[in-house]
Order: structure tokens, then sequence, then C-alpha cells
């Protein structure tokens, strides 16, 4: 859910709360307001009929109400002492306009009681009050308009406003999704005079930065050490072949050294590997060029051709589309030969590797000795399927990190026992 | 033939040393930037195996010097930096070859005789053992005159081990041969072991008076009979 709508979401209820509450005290101090002031106007109108009864005794005889909403009886002394001035709410049947006979309507009734000559009487004088469910209807659609014009007018100003406001967030957020360690270096860019979003951006400069700068030593760490290695390697190596060329070795010192030569070996190749790696990742293959896939398919196909025959390997092109890409030279015959070689290397005798080059995309499908490889790690480093102690298991982190270079992908999917390595460059 | 070796690692120069010696070479070596510099302009050296990074100075300044005298064309750069640039501004100064450090003393070996052969300069490409002769113009084994047929794979191989006579070529140096950069497989050394029962096979049938001889498993030594 978008902030905006969380703050929204929340933003309704509490309003809606408050707006309820509003409406509630509101009709509650209305209706106390009425009836105060009616029930003013009923002691005026009490001490006018007392006066008036005085002079004329015929109104005392007005015992039922009529238009003039005044009835006056006859009550016993003790009952008329005890009578306080008392305000109720009753109903009379009334008849306005708009009904056919008298119903019963809400009506605002003061009892009193009044001594002349004395003779004691009890007085009920009313007034015709508000109704008041007429008065909850009007206030709930008083209410609801209320809530629709705050909702919408949030909502506008969240729309405008919000979205004005948190600009500088969202391209921040963007610029974010786009960075990716170790290709384009530059920290995101926003302008704001937002406090919080000009913290976040120094903080989020700051780790960048720092990760930047971790991930560069790491790079260069590695580059450096395989590099600083090479030397001792090839001095290790070379003086073993040295000593094998020597004819007087005992058999068993031989094979000793034949085993340390072929571990020198390894060692070499895997931090040959590394090396190129590191090179890959640290941007150090400037060079691009129109390269032509198709060239480096049939380039790489007929370079292993004697070992092709030599499995029996039946290699099947379709070229259903010329395939250009720009790219350094060097990394797509690395990229290419490295998916080819693993497709011959991994193959069964008699096997066959279907290849299938078309607009945007390599597809290569193999039969191989091995079952289904794990999809997310065969592209890790060191990870070997095969269990062969002579790979590196680096073949293709080296694929990865040269699609994750240039932003092609690859995946790998196993169908009908071919396992299958798809490169898209997009 | 006098060979000048540039290398500042002192057991990089004694074993290099020792295996071009081995060869019938005269080997002469400085460690760093100055004694090269002297040695390189007093006197003349068939092939000369420069290192980049050395003491006081940059092997490709040397290299510089050298091209100004037209005295380039007979350098190979043998370096641990595996960089393009160096490799480009090192052939571009005039340097016959680039050797990545580690390599195989078959390599080098290999690579210092296609430099003498240029020298030499006597308008015969090819090479020669007993019976034997290896034309690389028209990729061709004759065998007492008489054409062999090989592939293109079996005809590198040969090659290989002529330009390594009586020399220990091991499985792997011939792997990474016949299979190019990223060999990081023991696969490959059946198709290896293929190649050379079908090279040992053919250079019977012919009656060659050279075989190929297994070293310890290790590797294999082309020996005369």
């Amino acid at each position: 859910m978008k902030l905006q709508n969380q703050s929204l979401k929340y933003l309704s209820i509490s309003i809606l709360g408050i707006v309820i509450l509003w409406g509630i005290i509101f009709y509650i101090n209305t209706l106390n307001e009425i009836k105060g002031s009616i029930d003013e106007g009923l002691e005026n109108y009490k001490r006018l009929i007392i006066q008036n009864a005085k002079k004329d005794s015929s109104i005392l005889d007005k015992s039922y109400f009529d238009e003039s909403f005044f009835s006056i009886q006859r009550m016993t002394a003790p009952k008329a002492l005890a009578q306080k001035d008392q305000y109720i709410d009753t109903e009379i049947y009334m008849q306005d306009a708009d009904d056919e006979e008298p119903e019963p309507e809400p009506v605002r009734m003061l009892i009193t009681a009044f001594e002349i000559n004395g003779k004691y009487y009890q007085l009920k004088v009313a007034n015709s009050m508000v109704e008041e469910d007429d008065l909850i209807n009007e206030l709930m659609k008083g209410v609801i308009l209320l809530y629709s014009i705050l909702i919408t007018s949030i909502i506008a100003i969240n729309l405008i406003v919000l979205k004005k406001l948190w600009q500088p967030f969202y391209k921040l957020l963007d610029q974010l999704k786009g960075f990716r360690l170790g290709y384009h270096q530059e920290l995101p860019e926003i302008n704001t005079k937002t406090k919080e979003f000009a913290d976040l951006k120094k903080v989020m400069d700051n780790l960048l930065k720092h990760t930047i700068k971790t991930y560069e030593q790491q790079n260069q760490f590695i580059g450096n050490a395989s590099h600083e290695l090479q030397t001792p390697l090839a001095i290790v190596s070379n003086n073993l072949e040295l000593v094998l060329e020597n004819k007087t070795l005992e058999n068993s010192d031989a094979k000793k050294i034949t085993e340390t030569y072929q571990i020198a070996q390894r060692l070499i190749r895997l931090n040959k590997s590394l090396l190129l790696l590191a090179k890959i990742e640290n941007n150090q293959f400037m060079g691009s060029h129109n390269v032509s896939i198709n060239t480096i398919v049939a380039q790489t196909i007929d370079d292993l051709k004697e070992i092709i025959e030599f499995k029996n390997i039946k290699i099947t092109i379709r070229n259903t589309a010329e395939l250009s890409v720009m790219m350094d030279k060097s990394l797509a015959n690395i990229l290419i030969s490295n998916l080819i070689r693993n497709a011959v290397l991994h193959n069964v005798k008699n096997g066959k590797i279907d290849i299938a080059i078309m607009d945007e995309t390599l597809k290569i499908s193999n039969y191989s000795m091995s079952q289904k490889l794990n999809d997310t790690n065969i592209f890790r480093r060191f990870y070997k399927a095969t269990g062969k102690p002579n790979s590196t298991g680096l073949g293709l982190s080296m694929v990865k990190a040269i699609t994750e270079l240039y932003g092609f992908s690859i995946s790998y999917t196993h169908e009908n026992d071919l396992h299958c390595f798809e490169l898209t460059f997009k | 033939m006098k060979i000048l070796l540039i290398e500042d690692e002192p057991q990089m120069v004694n074993t290099i040393k020792d295996s071009l010696e081995k060869e019938g070479y005269l080997v002469e070596f400085a460690m760093d930037f100055h004694s090269a510099i002297e040695r390189v302009f007093v006197y003349e050296y068939d092939c000369i195996l420069l290192d980049i990074m050395l003491p006081n100075g940059s092997g490709l300044d040397i290299l510089k010097k050298l091209k100004k005298e037209n005295k380039s064309e007979n350098v190979i750069i043998i370096s641990a930096r595996d960089s393009l640039d160096d490799k480009l501004e090192g052939l571009e100064l005039g340097a016959d070859d680039y050797l990545t450090k580690p390599f195989y003393l078959a390599e080098l070996n290999a690579r210092v005789k296609a430099v003498l052969r240029r020298k030499e300069l006597n308008g015969k490409n090819s090479i020669e053992m007993a019976n034997v002769v290896l034309e690389m113009n028209n990729h061709e084994l004759l065998v007492n005159g008489n054409n062999i047929p090989l592939n293109r794979k079996e005809f590198g191989v040969l090659n290989y081990f002529l330009l390594n006579k009586n020399r220990l070529v091991s499985k792997e140096a011939l792997a990474e041969y016949v299979w190019g950069d990223h060999s990081d497989n023991s696969d490959n050394f059946d198709f290896v072991y293929y190649q050379i029962k079908n090279l040992r096979k053919k250079l019977n049938d012919s009656g060659a008076g050279i075989r190929l001889e297994s070293i310890y498993g290790v590797g294999y030594k082309l020996i005369e009979v």
C-alpha cells in the first residue's frame, strides 16, 4: 500500500470519528438551546395567562388544548403546593398542511400551579417543538456532506501537495532502484529543501560511498592478490617441470611431483579465472565493437571440431537471425565459448547440442551426464555441479559477470533431459 | 644463439635460464632496469625475454628505446600483467610476442623458437627431426618424403612437440594448446590422450624415426628412436 493511501486510510477513519462526535455534541447542544429558548417562552406565556386569568376568570374554565395551546384545571391545595414548575417533552395531536388527520407531534410543555382567590389551578402550557428525528436527519445529512467534502479535499490535497512534497523521495527511490554496485558509480542526485529528504540523501550517500569503497577495495584486493600470485605460481610450476625432466627420478618421487605439478596447474587456472573475473567486475574491458554472435558461435565450434568429432556429438545450429551485439570482443568470446565448451565438455558420448540464434537470444541446449542443475546456484562462484575436482567452478560465474556487465540476462532450464542455457542480449 | 633474460625475480631467472640452457642457448640475464639497458645496447642478442615490471623502471621503456634502434622485433614480453593495454602497447612497440606468467616452459620454448626461426630467415619454413619434416606453409608431415595426412589438431600437437624436442610437454600444456585458454576440466585429457594415440600410430606406421615417450604419467617427450 502506498504511503499516500495509508495516510488517507488513517485520516478518513479518524475524521469519520471526529465528525460523528462533533455531530453528537452539536445535536445535544442544539437541542438544549432550542429547549432553553422554548422554556423561556413558556415561562413568559405562563405569566401572561395568569395575569389574564386574574382579569378574566373565564380563562380558568379552559380545560383542554385548543388554538391557544394551554389548559387549566382545578386542583387541590396540597397537590398544588407540591407542584413545582415542570418542563416535559410530550406529544399532542396536531394537524398541519401535509397531514391528512391529526398526528401526535412533539411539544414542550410547562406544568405549573397557581392560586387565584384561594382556589388552586393546574396550568399546562405547550409549545410545539422541533421534531427530533427531523433534526437528526438534517444533522446526519450535514455530517455526511461535511465528511465527503473533507475526504475529497484531503484526497485532492494528497494528490497535489503530497505528491509534490514526496517527489524528491520517489526520485531518490527510482535512482536507488537503478543503482548497481560496480557499474555506474554516480551517486543518486536530488534537489530538495525538505530536511528529512536532505538527511536521507546524506545518510544514503555516506552508506553508498562506504559500500562502493568496500566493494572496490575488495575487488582490488582480489585482483592484486591474484596478480601477486602469478610469479610465485610460475616459479613453482616451471621448477616442477624442470625436476620432472630429470631422468634419475625415483618412480615414487615422480608420482608425488606429478601430483604437486597438477595441483599447481589447478591453482594457476583458478588464479587466472579469479583475475579475469576481477577484471570483468572492475570494468577493465572497455572495448566496444559490433560483434557478430553468429560468427563467434561458428568459430568456437570450428575450434572444437576435433573434440566434437571425438565425442561424436551431433551439433545443430539454427541461424534464424543475424545477431550482432555491441560489446568487448574478447568478452564476447569468453561468454560464448564458455557456454559452448560447457555444452561439449559435459556432454555424453554420441550426444547432441542444439544451438539457436534468434533476434535477441542465443539458446544452447545439450545432453549431459548430470541431472538437472540447481538453477540458483550454478552461476555462483566455486559452485561445482559435477563434483569434478579439477574444475574451478568459475566458468558460469564468469558468464554471469559478463552478462551483468552489459545488462544481458542468462537463464537455465532443464527439459526432456536437455540442459538449456538461454542468453538474452537486451 | 644468445638470449637475454630481463627479469627481477631470482628464482624465475634460474628456472628460465636452466630451461633455455637445456635447449643449448647461451643465456645472460639482467635483474633491473639500468643493467638491462646497459646489456641491451652493448651486446647483441638473438632473442630478449623482457619482464615489464622492473626495479627502477618499466620494461616498456626499454622496449621504446629498442624500437628507436630498430631492435625490438626479437623481444618476447613475459609479464604477470595480463592486461590488454600492456599487450597492445608491447606489440605496438614492436615486440614479437607477449607471454603471460605463469606459462609452461614448453610454451616459452615454442615462442622463443618462433622468434629465432624468423631471425634465421633462411627461407625454409619447416622443422626437421630424424627422417621427419613438418612443413609449416602447407601443413604437411613428410616421413621419408611421404606425405602423412594429419588433422588440424594432430598437426598442432606434433608441431608443439617438434618445438620442444627432447623436452617434457605436460598434459596440461597440451590440453591448453588443443583446447584453448579456458581449459579447466580433466575431460580434456581424454582427448589429448586420443590425439597422442593417433599420432603415435601414424608415426609408427610410417616408419618415422621419432617417438612420443610417456614421462611419469605427467606428460610426453618427443625423442629420436
